[in-house]
């Protein structure tokens, strides 16, 4: 009796997977993109869709870089109920795949020949098991440093390419009383600076071993130490104020010349664009120190959900529209981004923009092109948050470098 | 008449069962929806569940992590010193408020929704204005500066040892006016004719509040305590907001924690263990007050 | 009772007085701040908040943020302002504070005037599933939505905010109703007056005070969810506490902190209008039910 109980009890939460109850000839769209710049960009994607003819219903459920949303997702397909399309990042894209949730989008991708100009990098995070399932719309680099040329002409300071001429321009900064380096204090951020300084300390092999492959012996290596007494002296060059700060305020810091430096991935140049500056006259783009010729990326997509077995026309029509070279050049010209696909022509993009593609272009080319840890292109959720509460911890002076590494192997034994 | 003797049989009948009918939806909604549910986490704690539930049985192993993470430590120490401020600030507030306010005070009907308003907003609502007000940058340390008062400090939302005491501000910003307005009822529900004769004998304010007042306000001292703890343990909205958790993750508590690893980390298993541990907690605190409460009405 | 409080006994001083008012005001000061400051800074240009001082008298005043928060901010792709996620709450909280206050009023009248027996437990279990931690209910919940069709609709939403009401309701009303006296009931009984007849002549007249709690308590909590709506609302029935979130937290380019503000404020406007309009009642109705044993 017990055992019946538990059965049918179990039966009836986990049941099938989705129905279809989108209406024909609709397309539902779930996203973060709430914010003007990326919704316009989205609303070329939606009159190009509505101009075939099909209707986009918007669900927009911003918060927290995409983590409401998808908790939304999973009620949404519990219930049967799964959008045409969501928006969906790295690994989070390969686990509903493996979950079987996802669409076969291969007729589509065949047609439009992805398989040539979507980088093989990206592909891992696009096609699972020979299919694809999502329509990769950028690639965001998460390697770069921001400067106001202002502050750094006033002070003397040359572009820094390696890590003691960044340590010496931090210096030269506070002396000048100017905050070094702008920083917002949410682990993600801390995260995403991590990214950088992880890359110039173990190189790319190193850096492979310990965030992909999530190598125990890399993971607790001395040059682990040294990535987080690095993140120390980063630590010791930000604001007072810095902790929960959203990242556009710090990288106003930078607009208004109160800071110097900002580690953040290329979405920061949207914001210098709005307030109308000129990227090599007032602002300055580079790779951080030590990384020249690596790329850590993270990519936006939409996951296209299973509708009941095959794929509609609108669903199709959908992806397609993500992947046409015109959406892609509009869409990633406002956004700071780069093309997903490699054929695009970089004559919209500003100096920055055109920098960041040759640089994509080059590090596919020579293996340099890796997924970002703290934008889960590196390692599952559980991992990369695991790695997020220690990151955070020491930044914020919980942990010192030594204890940091060994909680750091802990962690990540743990999540995996 | 024959009729008579059947029908008010039969009536009476009818009315025993239609008091338990009429109970029965919502027995039934909470059996389902509450305990079914319930059940059904906790065959989760003890599944390989990630993004989704699944049904691969790995015994107690999510509970070993569970109790492995710092990070839970955290969360619980946290919602230990957060629940014993909160509830003790609101208490004590609330209970001031409500005596000062019992003293024939004229504007009551205008200071008694101002100090309930907060409990009517989310802090969706409130909590941008929290922040600011927090915020040394902006906030009333910027204020202050531009007052004149260079030297004022108020920096706690910014750092990990006082953060915590941050929250526990603004929940009692938001629900110490709540607690005011049951006492005030408790008060006003008092016989004034024995605290006249107390009076008679000579007892002065201070000593009629301690010796009889508050003894007769016990029923909303016990209210209170059961509306606060409930308030306590569900507080989710105000950490997200107010902190997001930080500076680091210190001011993370268990709803933060259980949400998170259920729905960001895609470590469902964990996150239905921590659930457990907390209904558990709750059966353990709220189970042995429910039972003395409900057997004392008989 | 209300009108016996007006005669207290306690006497105070002048000194006391002054003192009384003093810490009364403060607190009021307080408890005003956090509102004050959304207000004043809803009625500024952005100019003047970004580098301003919080707490100031805007030199501008300006009704664009609110006007611009209501129907013409970027809430999706769309720009559609706030107004039509309002209309969407107000058909979700309506029908749940209604079903959800007339079932706690039902069983609080069985659970009171007509005991049988484990009547306790019941109530009981009733009571300890308003502690159950919202997030545990996500999963299962979707998928029960999803097999009975309501997924992402009102009435879907409607349930859910019954079932997870149900524990308080019952609690108010069974406490209201446990002093009122027996006798009158049993009286009716005698002149053969049945169960409905017994609560809608006798107990429901006299609710007033207890039901005007149960609706600032469900209506409060019910306008203000933001983890429900968000995962189970669909296109035309999300509420307004998600629009709200995805205006406010949206990450890019300029904050405009004045339109945020405007629409907390319009968020916030029907709860305060219902503590307002019946605020008067709320502490007699906790007064007769709540608060005693």
């Amino acid at each position: 009796m017990r055992k019946h109980v538990l059965m049918t009890t179990v039966a009836l939460f986990v049941g099938a997977t989705s129905t279809n109850i989108a209406a024909a000839g609709d397309v539902e769209v779930l996203h973060w993109w709430t914010s003007g710049g990326e919704a316009a960009a989205l609303n070329v994607l939606k009159e190009g869709l509505e101009g075939q003819g099909i209707g986009w219903n918007d669900m927009p459920v911003a918060g927290g870089g995409g983590e409401s949303a998808m908790t939304v997702l999973r009620a949404r397909v519990t219930a049967g109920n799964a959008p045409t399309a969501v928006q969906g990042l790295g690994f989070d894209i390969i686990d509903w795949a493996k979950q079987g949730s996802l669409a076969n989008l291969n007729d589509v991708a065949a047609k439009e020949g992805w398989d040539d100009v979507i980088p093989a990098a990206l592909q891992q995070f696009a096609k699972v098991d020979g299919k694809w399932v999502s329509a990769p719309v950028n690639v965001h680099s998460t390697n770069w440093v921001w400067a106001n040329k202002a502050v750094l002409d006033a002070n003397g300071i040359a572009v820094p390419t390696t890590w003691d001429e960044f340590v010496a321009a931090l210096d030269k900064l506070k002396a000048a009383g100017i905050t070094p380096v702008a920083h917002g204090g949410q682990a993600w951020q801390e995260a995403t600076v991590f990214d950088g300084v992880a890359m110039s300390v173990l190189g790319p092999d190193g850096y492979k071993a310990a965030f992909i492959d999530l190598d125990e012996a890399t993971l607790g290596s001395d040059s682990m130490k040294e990535v987080f007494d690095r993140m120390g002296v980063i630590r010791a060059n930000v604001d007072e104020n810095f902790s929960g700060r959203d990242w556009n305020l710090a990288t106003a810091m930078v607009i208004n010349g109160e800071a110097g430096f900002q580690m953040m991935g290329d979405w920061a140049k949207g914001e210098f664009i709005n307030a109308g500056k000129v990227p090599g006259e007032d602002f300055l783009c580079f790779r951080f120190p030590g990384t020249a010729d690596q790329v850590t990326f993270n990519a936006d997509q939409f996951m296209m959900f299973d509708q009941g077995g095959n794929v509609s026309p609108e669903q199709a029509a959908l992806a397609s529209a993500i992947l046409a070279p015109s959406f892609q050049s509009a869409f990633n010209v406002v956004k700071g981004s780069v093309p997903a696909r490699t054929d695009v022509s970089d004559e919209a993009f500003d100096a920055c923009g055109k920098k960041g593609m040759a640089d994509l272009a080059a590090a596919a080319k020579s293996g340099n092109l890796f997924g970002s840890m703290a934008h889960g292109h590196a390692s599952a959720a559980s991992v990369k948050n695991a790695m997020y509460d220690v990151i955070t911890a020491h930044f914020n002076g919980e942990y010192d470098s030594a204890t940091a590494v060994e909680e750091l192997v802990d962690a990540v034994s743990i999540a995996k | 008449m024959a009729s008579h003797a059947t029908n008010p049989d039969f009536r009476t009948r009818l009315q025993n069962w239609i008091p338990k009918l009429v109970l029965s939806p919502s027995l039934a909604l909470i059996l389902f929806f509450v305990y079914g549910f319930i059940f059904f986490t906790v065959y989760l704690s003890f599944t390989d569940s990630r993004i989704l539930p699944s049904f691969g049985w790995v015994g107690f192993e999510n509970y070993e992590k569970l109790f492995r993470l710092r990070h839970w430590d955290i969360a619980v120490s946290n919602l230990v010193v957060f629940s014993g401020l909160y509830i003790f600030f609101c208490t004590v507030i609330g209970l001031m408020l409500a005596i000062f306010l019992d003293q024939k005070i004229r504007g009551e009907s205008v200071l008694r929704p101002i100090y309930l308003y907060p409990m009517a907003l989310s802090f969706i609502v409130t909590g941008t204005a929290w922040k600011w007000f927090l915020d040394p940058g902006i906030g009333l340390e910027h204020t202050m500066h531009l007052w004149g008062w260079e030297s004022f400090e108020f920096n706690w939302i910014k750092d990990r040892n006082f953060a915590i005491y941050t929250v526990v501000l603004a929940a009692v910003w938001q629900s110490s006016g709540f607690v005011m307005a049951m006492f005030l009822a408790g008060l006003r529900g008092i016989d004034n004719e024995m605290l006249k004769a107390a009076q008679m004998d000579g007892a002065s304010n201070f000593s009629l509040y301690r010796r009889i007042i508050i003894l007769q306000l016990r029923p909303a001292f016990l209210s209170a305590f059961v509306i606060l703890s409930h308030l306590a343990i569900k507080s989710y909205d105000l950490v997200v907001a107010l902190t997001g958790g930080g500076p680091g993750r210190a001011t993370e508590v268990p709803a933060t924690f259980m949400y998170s690893y259920t729905f960001t980390r895609n470590q469902m298993g964990i996150g239905a263990s921590s659930a457990v541990t907390m209904l558990l907690t709750i059966v353990a605190i709220m189970v042995p007050y429910l039972y003395s409460e409900l057997r004392e009405k008989k | 009772m209300a009108i016996a409080s007006s005669d207290t006994a306690i006497r105070t001083g002048r000194v006391t007085r002054f003192f009384l008012y003093l810490v009364l005001i403060l607190f009021a000061l307080f408890y005003l701040l956090p509102f004050g400051v959304m207000l004043v800074n809803s009625v500024k240009p952005l100019a003047e908040i970004t580098g301003g001082n919080m707490l100031s008298l805007p030199d501008v005043w300006t009704l664009e943020p609110w006007f611009k928060a209501w129907s013409s901010a970027q809430i999706g792709v769309e720009a559609t302002g706030l107004s039509p996620y309002f209309w969407n709450s107000i058909k979700m909280v309506v029908p749940a504070v209604a079903i959800s206050t007339i079932l706690g009023a039902l069983n609080g009248y069985v659970l009171t005037k007509w005991r049988f027996k484990y009547d306790t437990l019941i109530f009981g279990m009733m009571l300890f599933a308003c502690f159950i931690p919202f997030q545990i209910v996500l999963i299962p919940m979707a998928r029960i939505l999803g097999l009975t069709g309501l997924a992402g609709s009102t009435p879907g939403l409607v349930l859910v905010h019954v079932v997870f009401g149900l524990g308080f309701t019952t609690l108010y009303f069974k406490n209201y109703y446990q002093v009122f006296p027996t006798e009158l009931i049993r009286a009716a009984q005698i002149d053969g007056a049945g169960f409905f007849r017994i609560f809608q002549r006798i107990l429901l007249p006299s609710s007033g005070p207890i039901i005007v709690v149960s609706v600032i308590w469900q209506f409060t909590n019910i306008w203000n969810d933001f983890l429900f709506g968000a995962s189970f609302a669909d296109l035309d029935s999300q509420p307004m506490t998600v629009a709200l979130n995805n205006l406010v937290q949206s990450s890019h380019g300029v904050k405009e902190y004045n339109v945020h503000f405007a629409g907390a404020v319009f968020a916030a406007l029907p709860t305060l209008l219902v503590y307002i309009v019946a605020g008067r009642y709320f502490v007699r109705g906790l007064m007769a039910g709540s608060v005693k044993g």
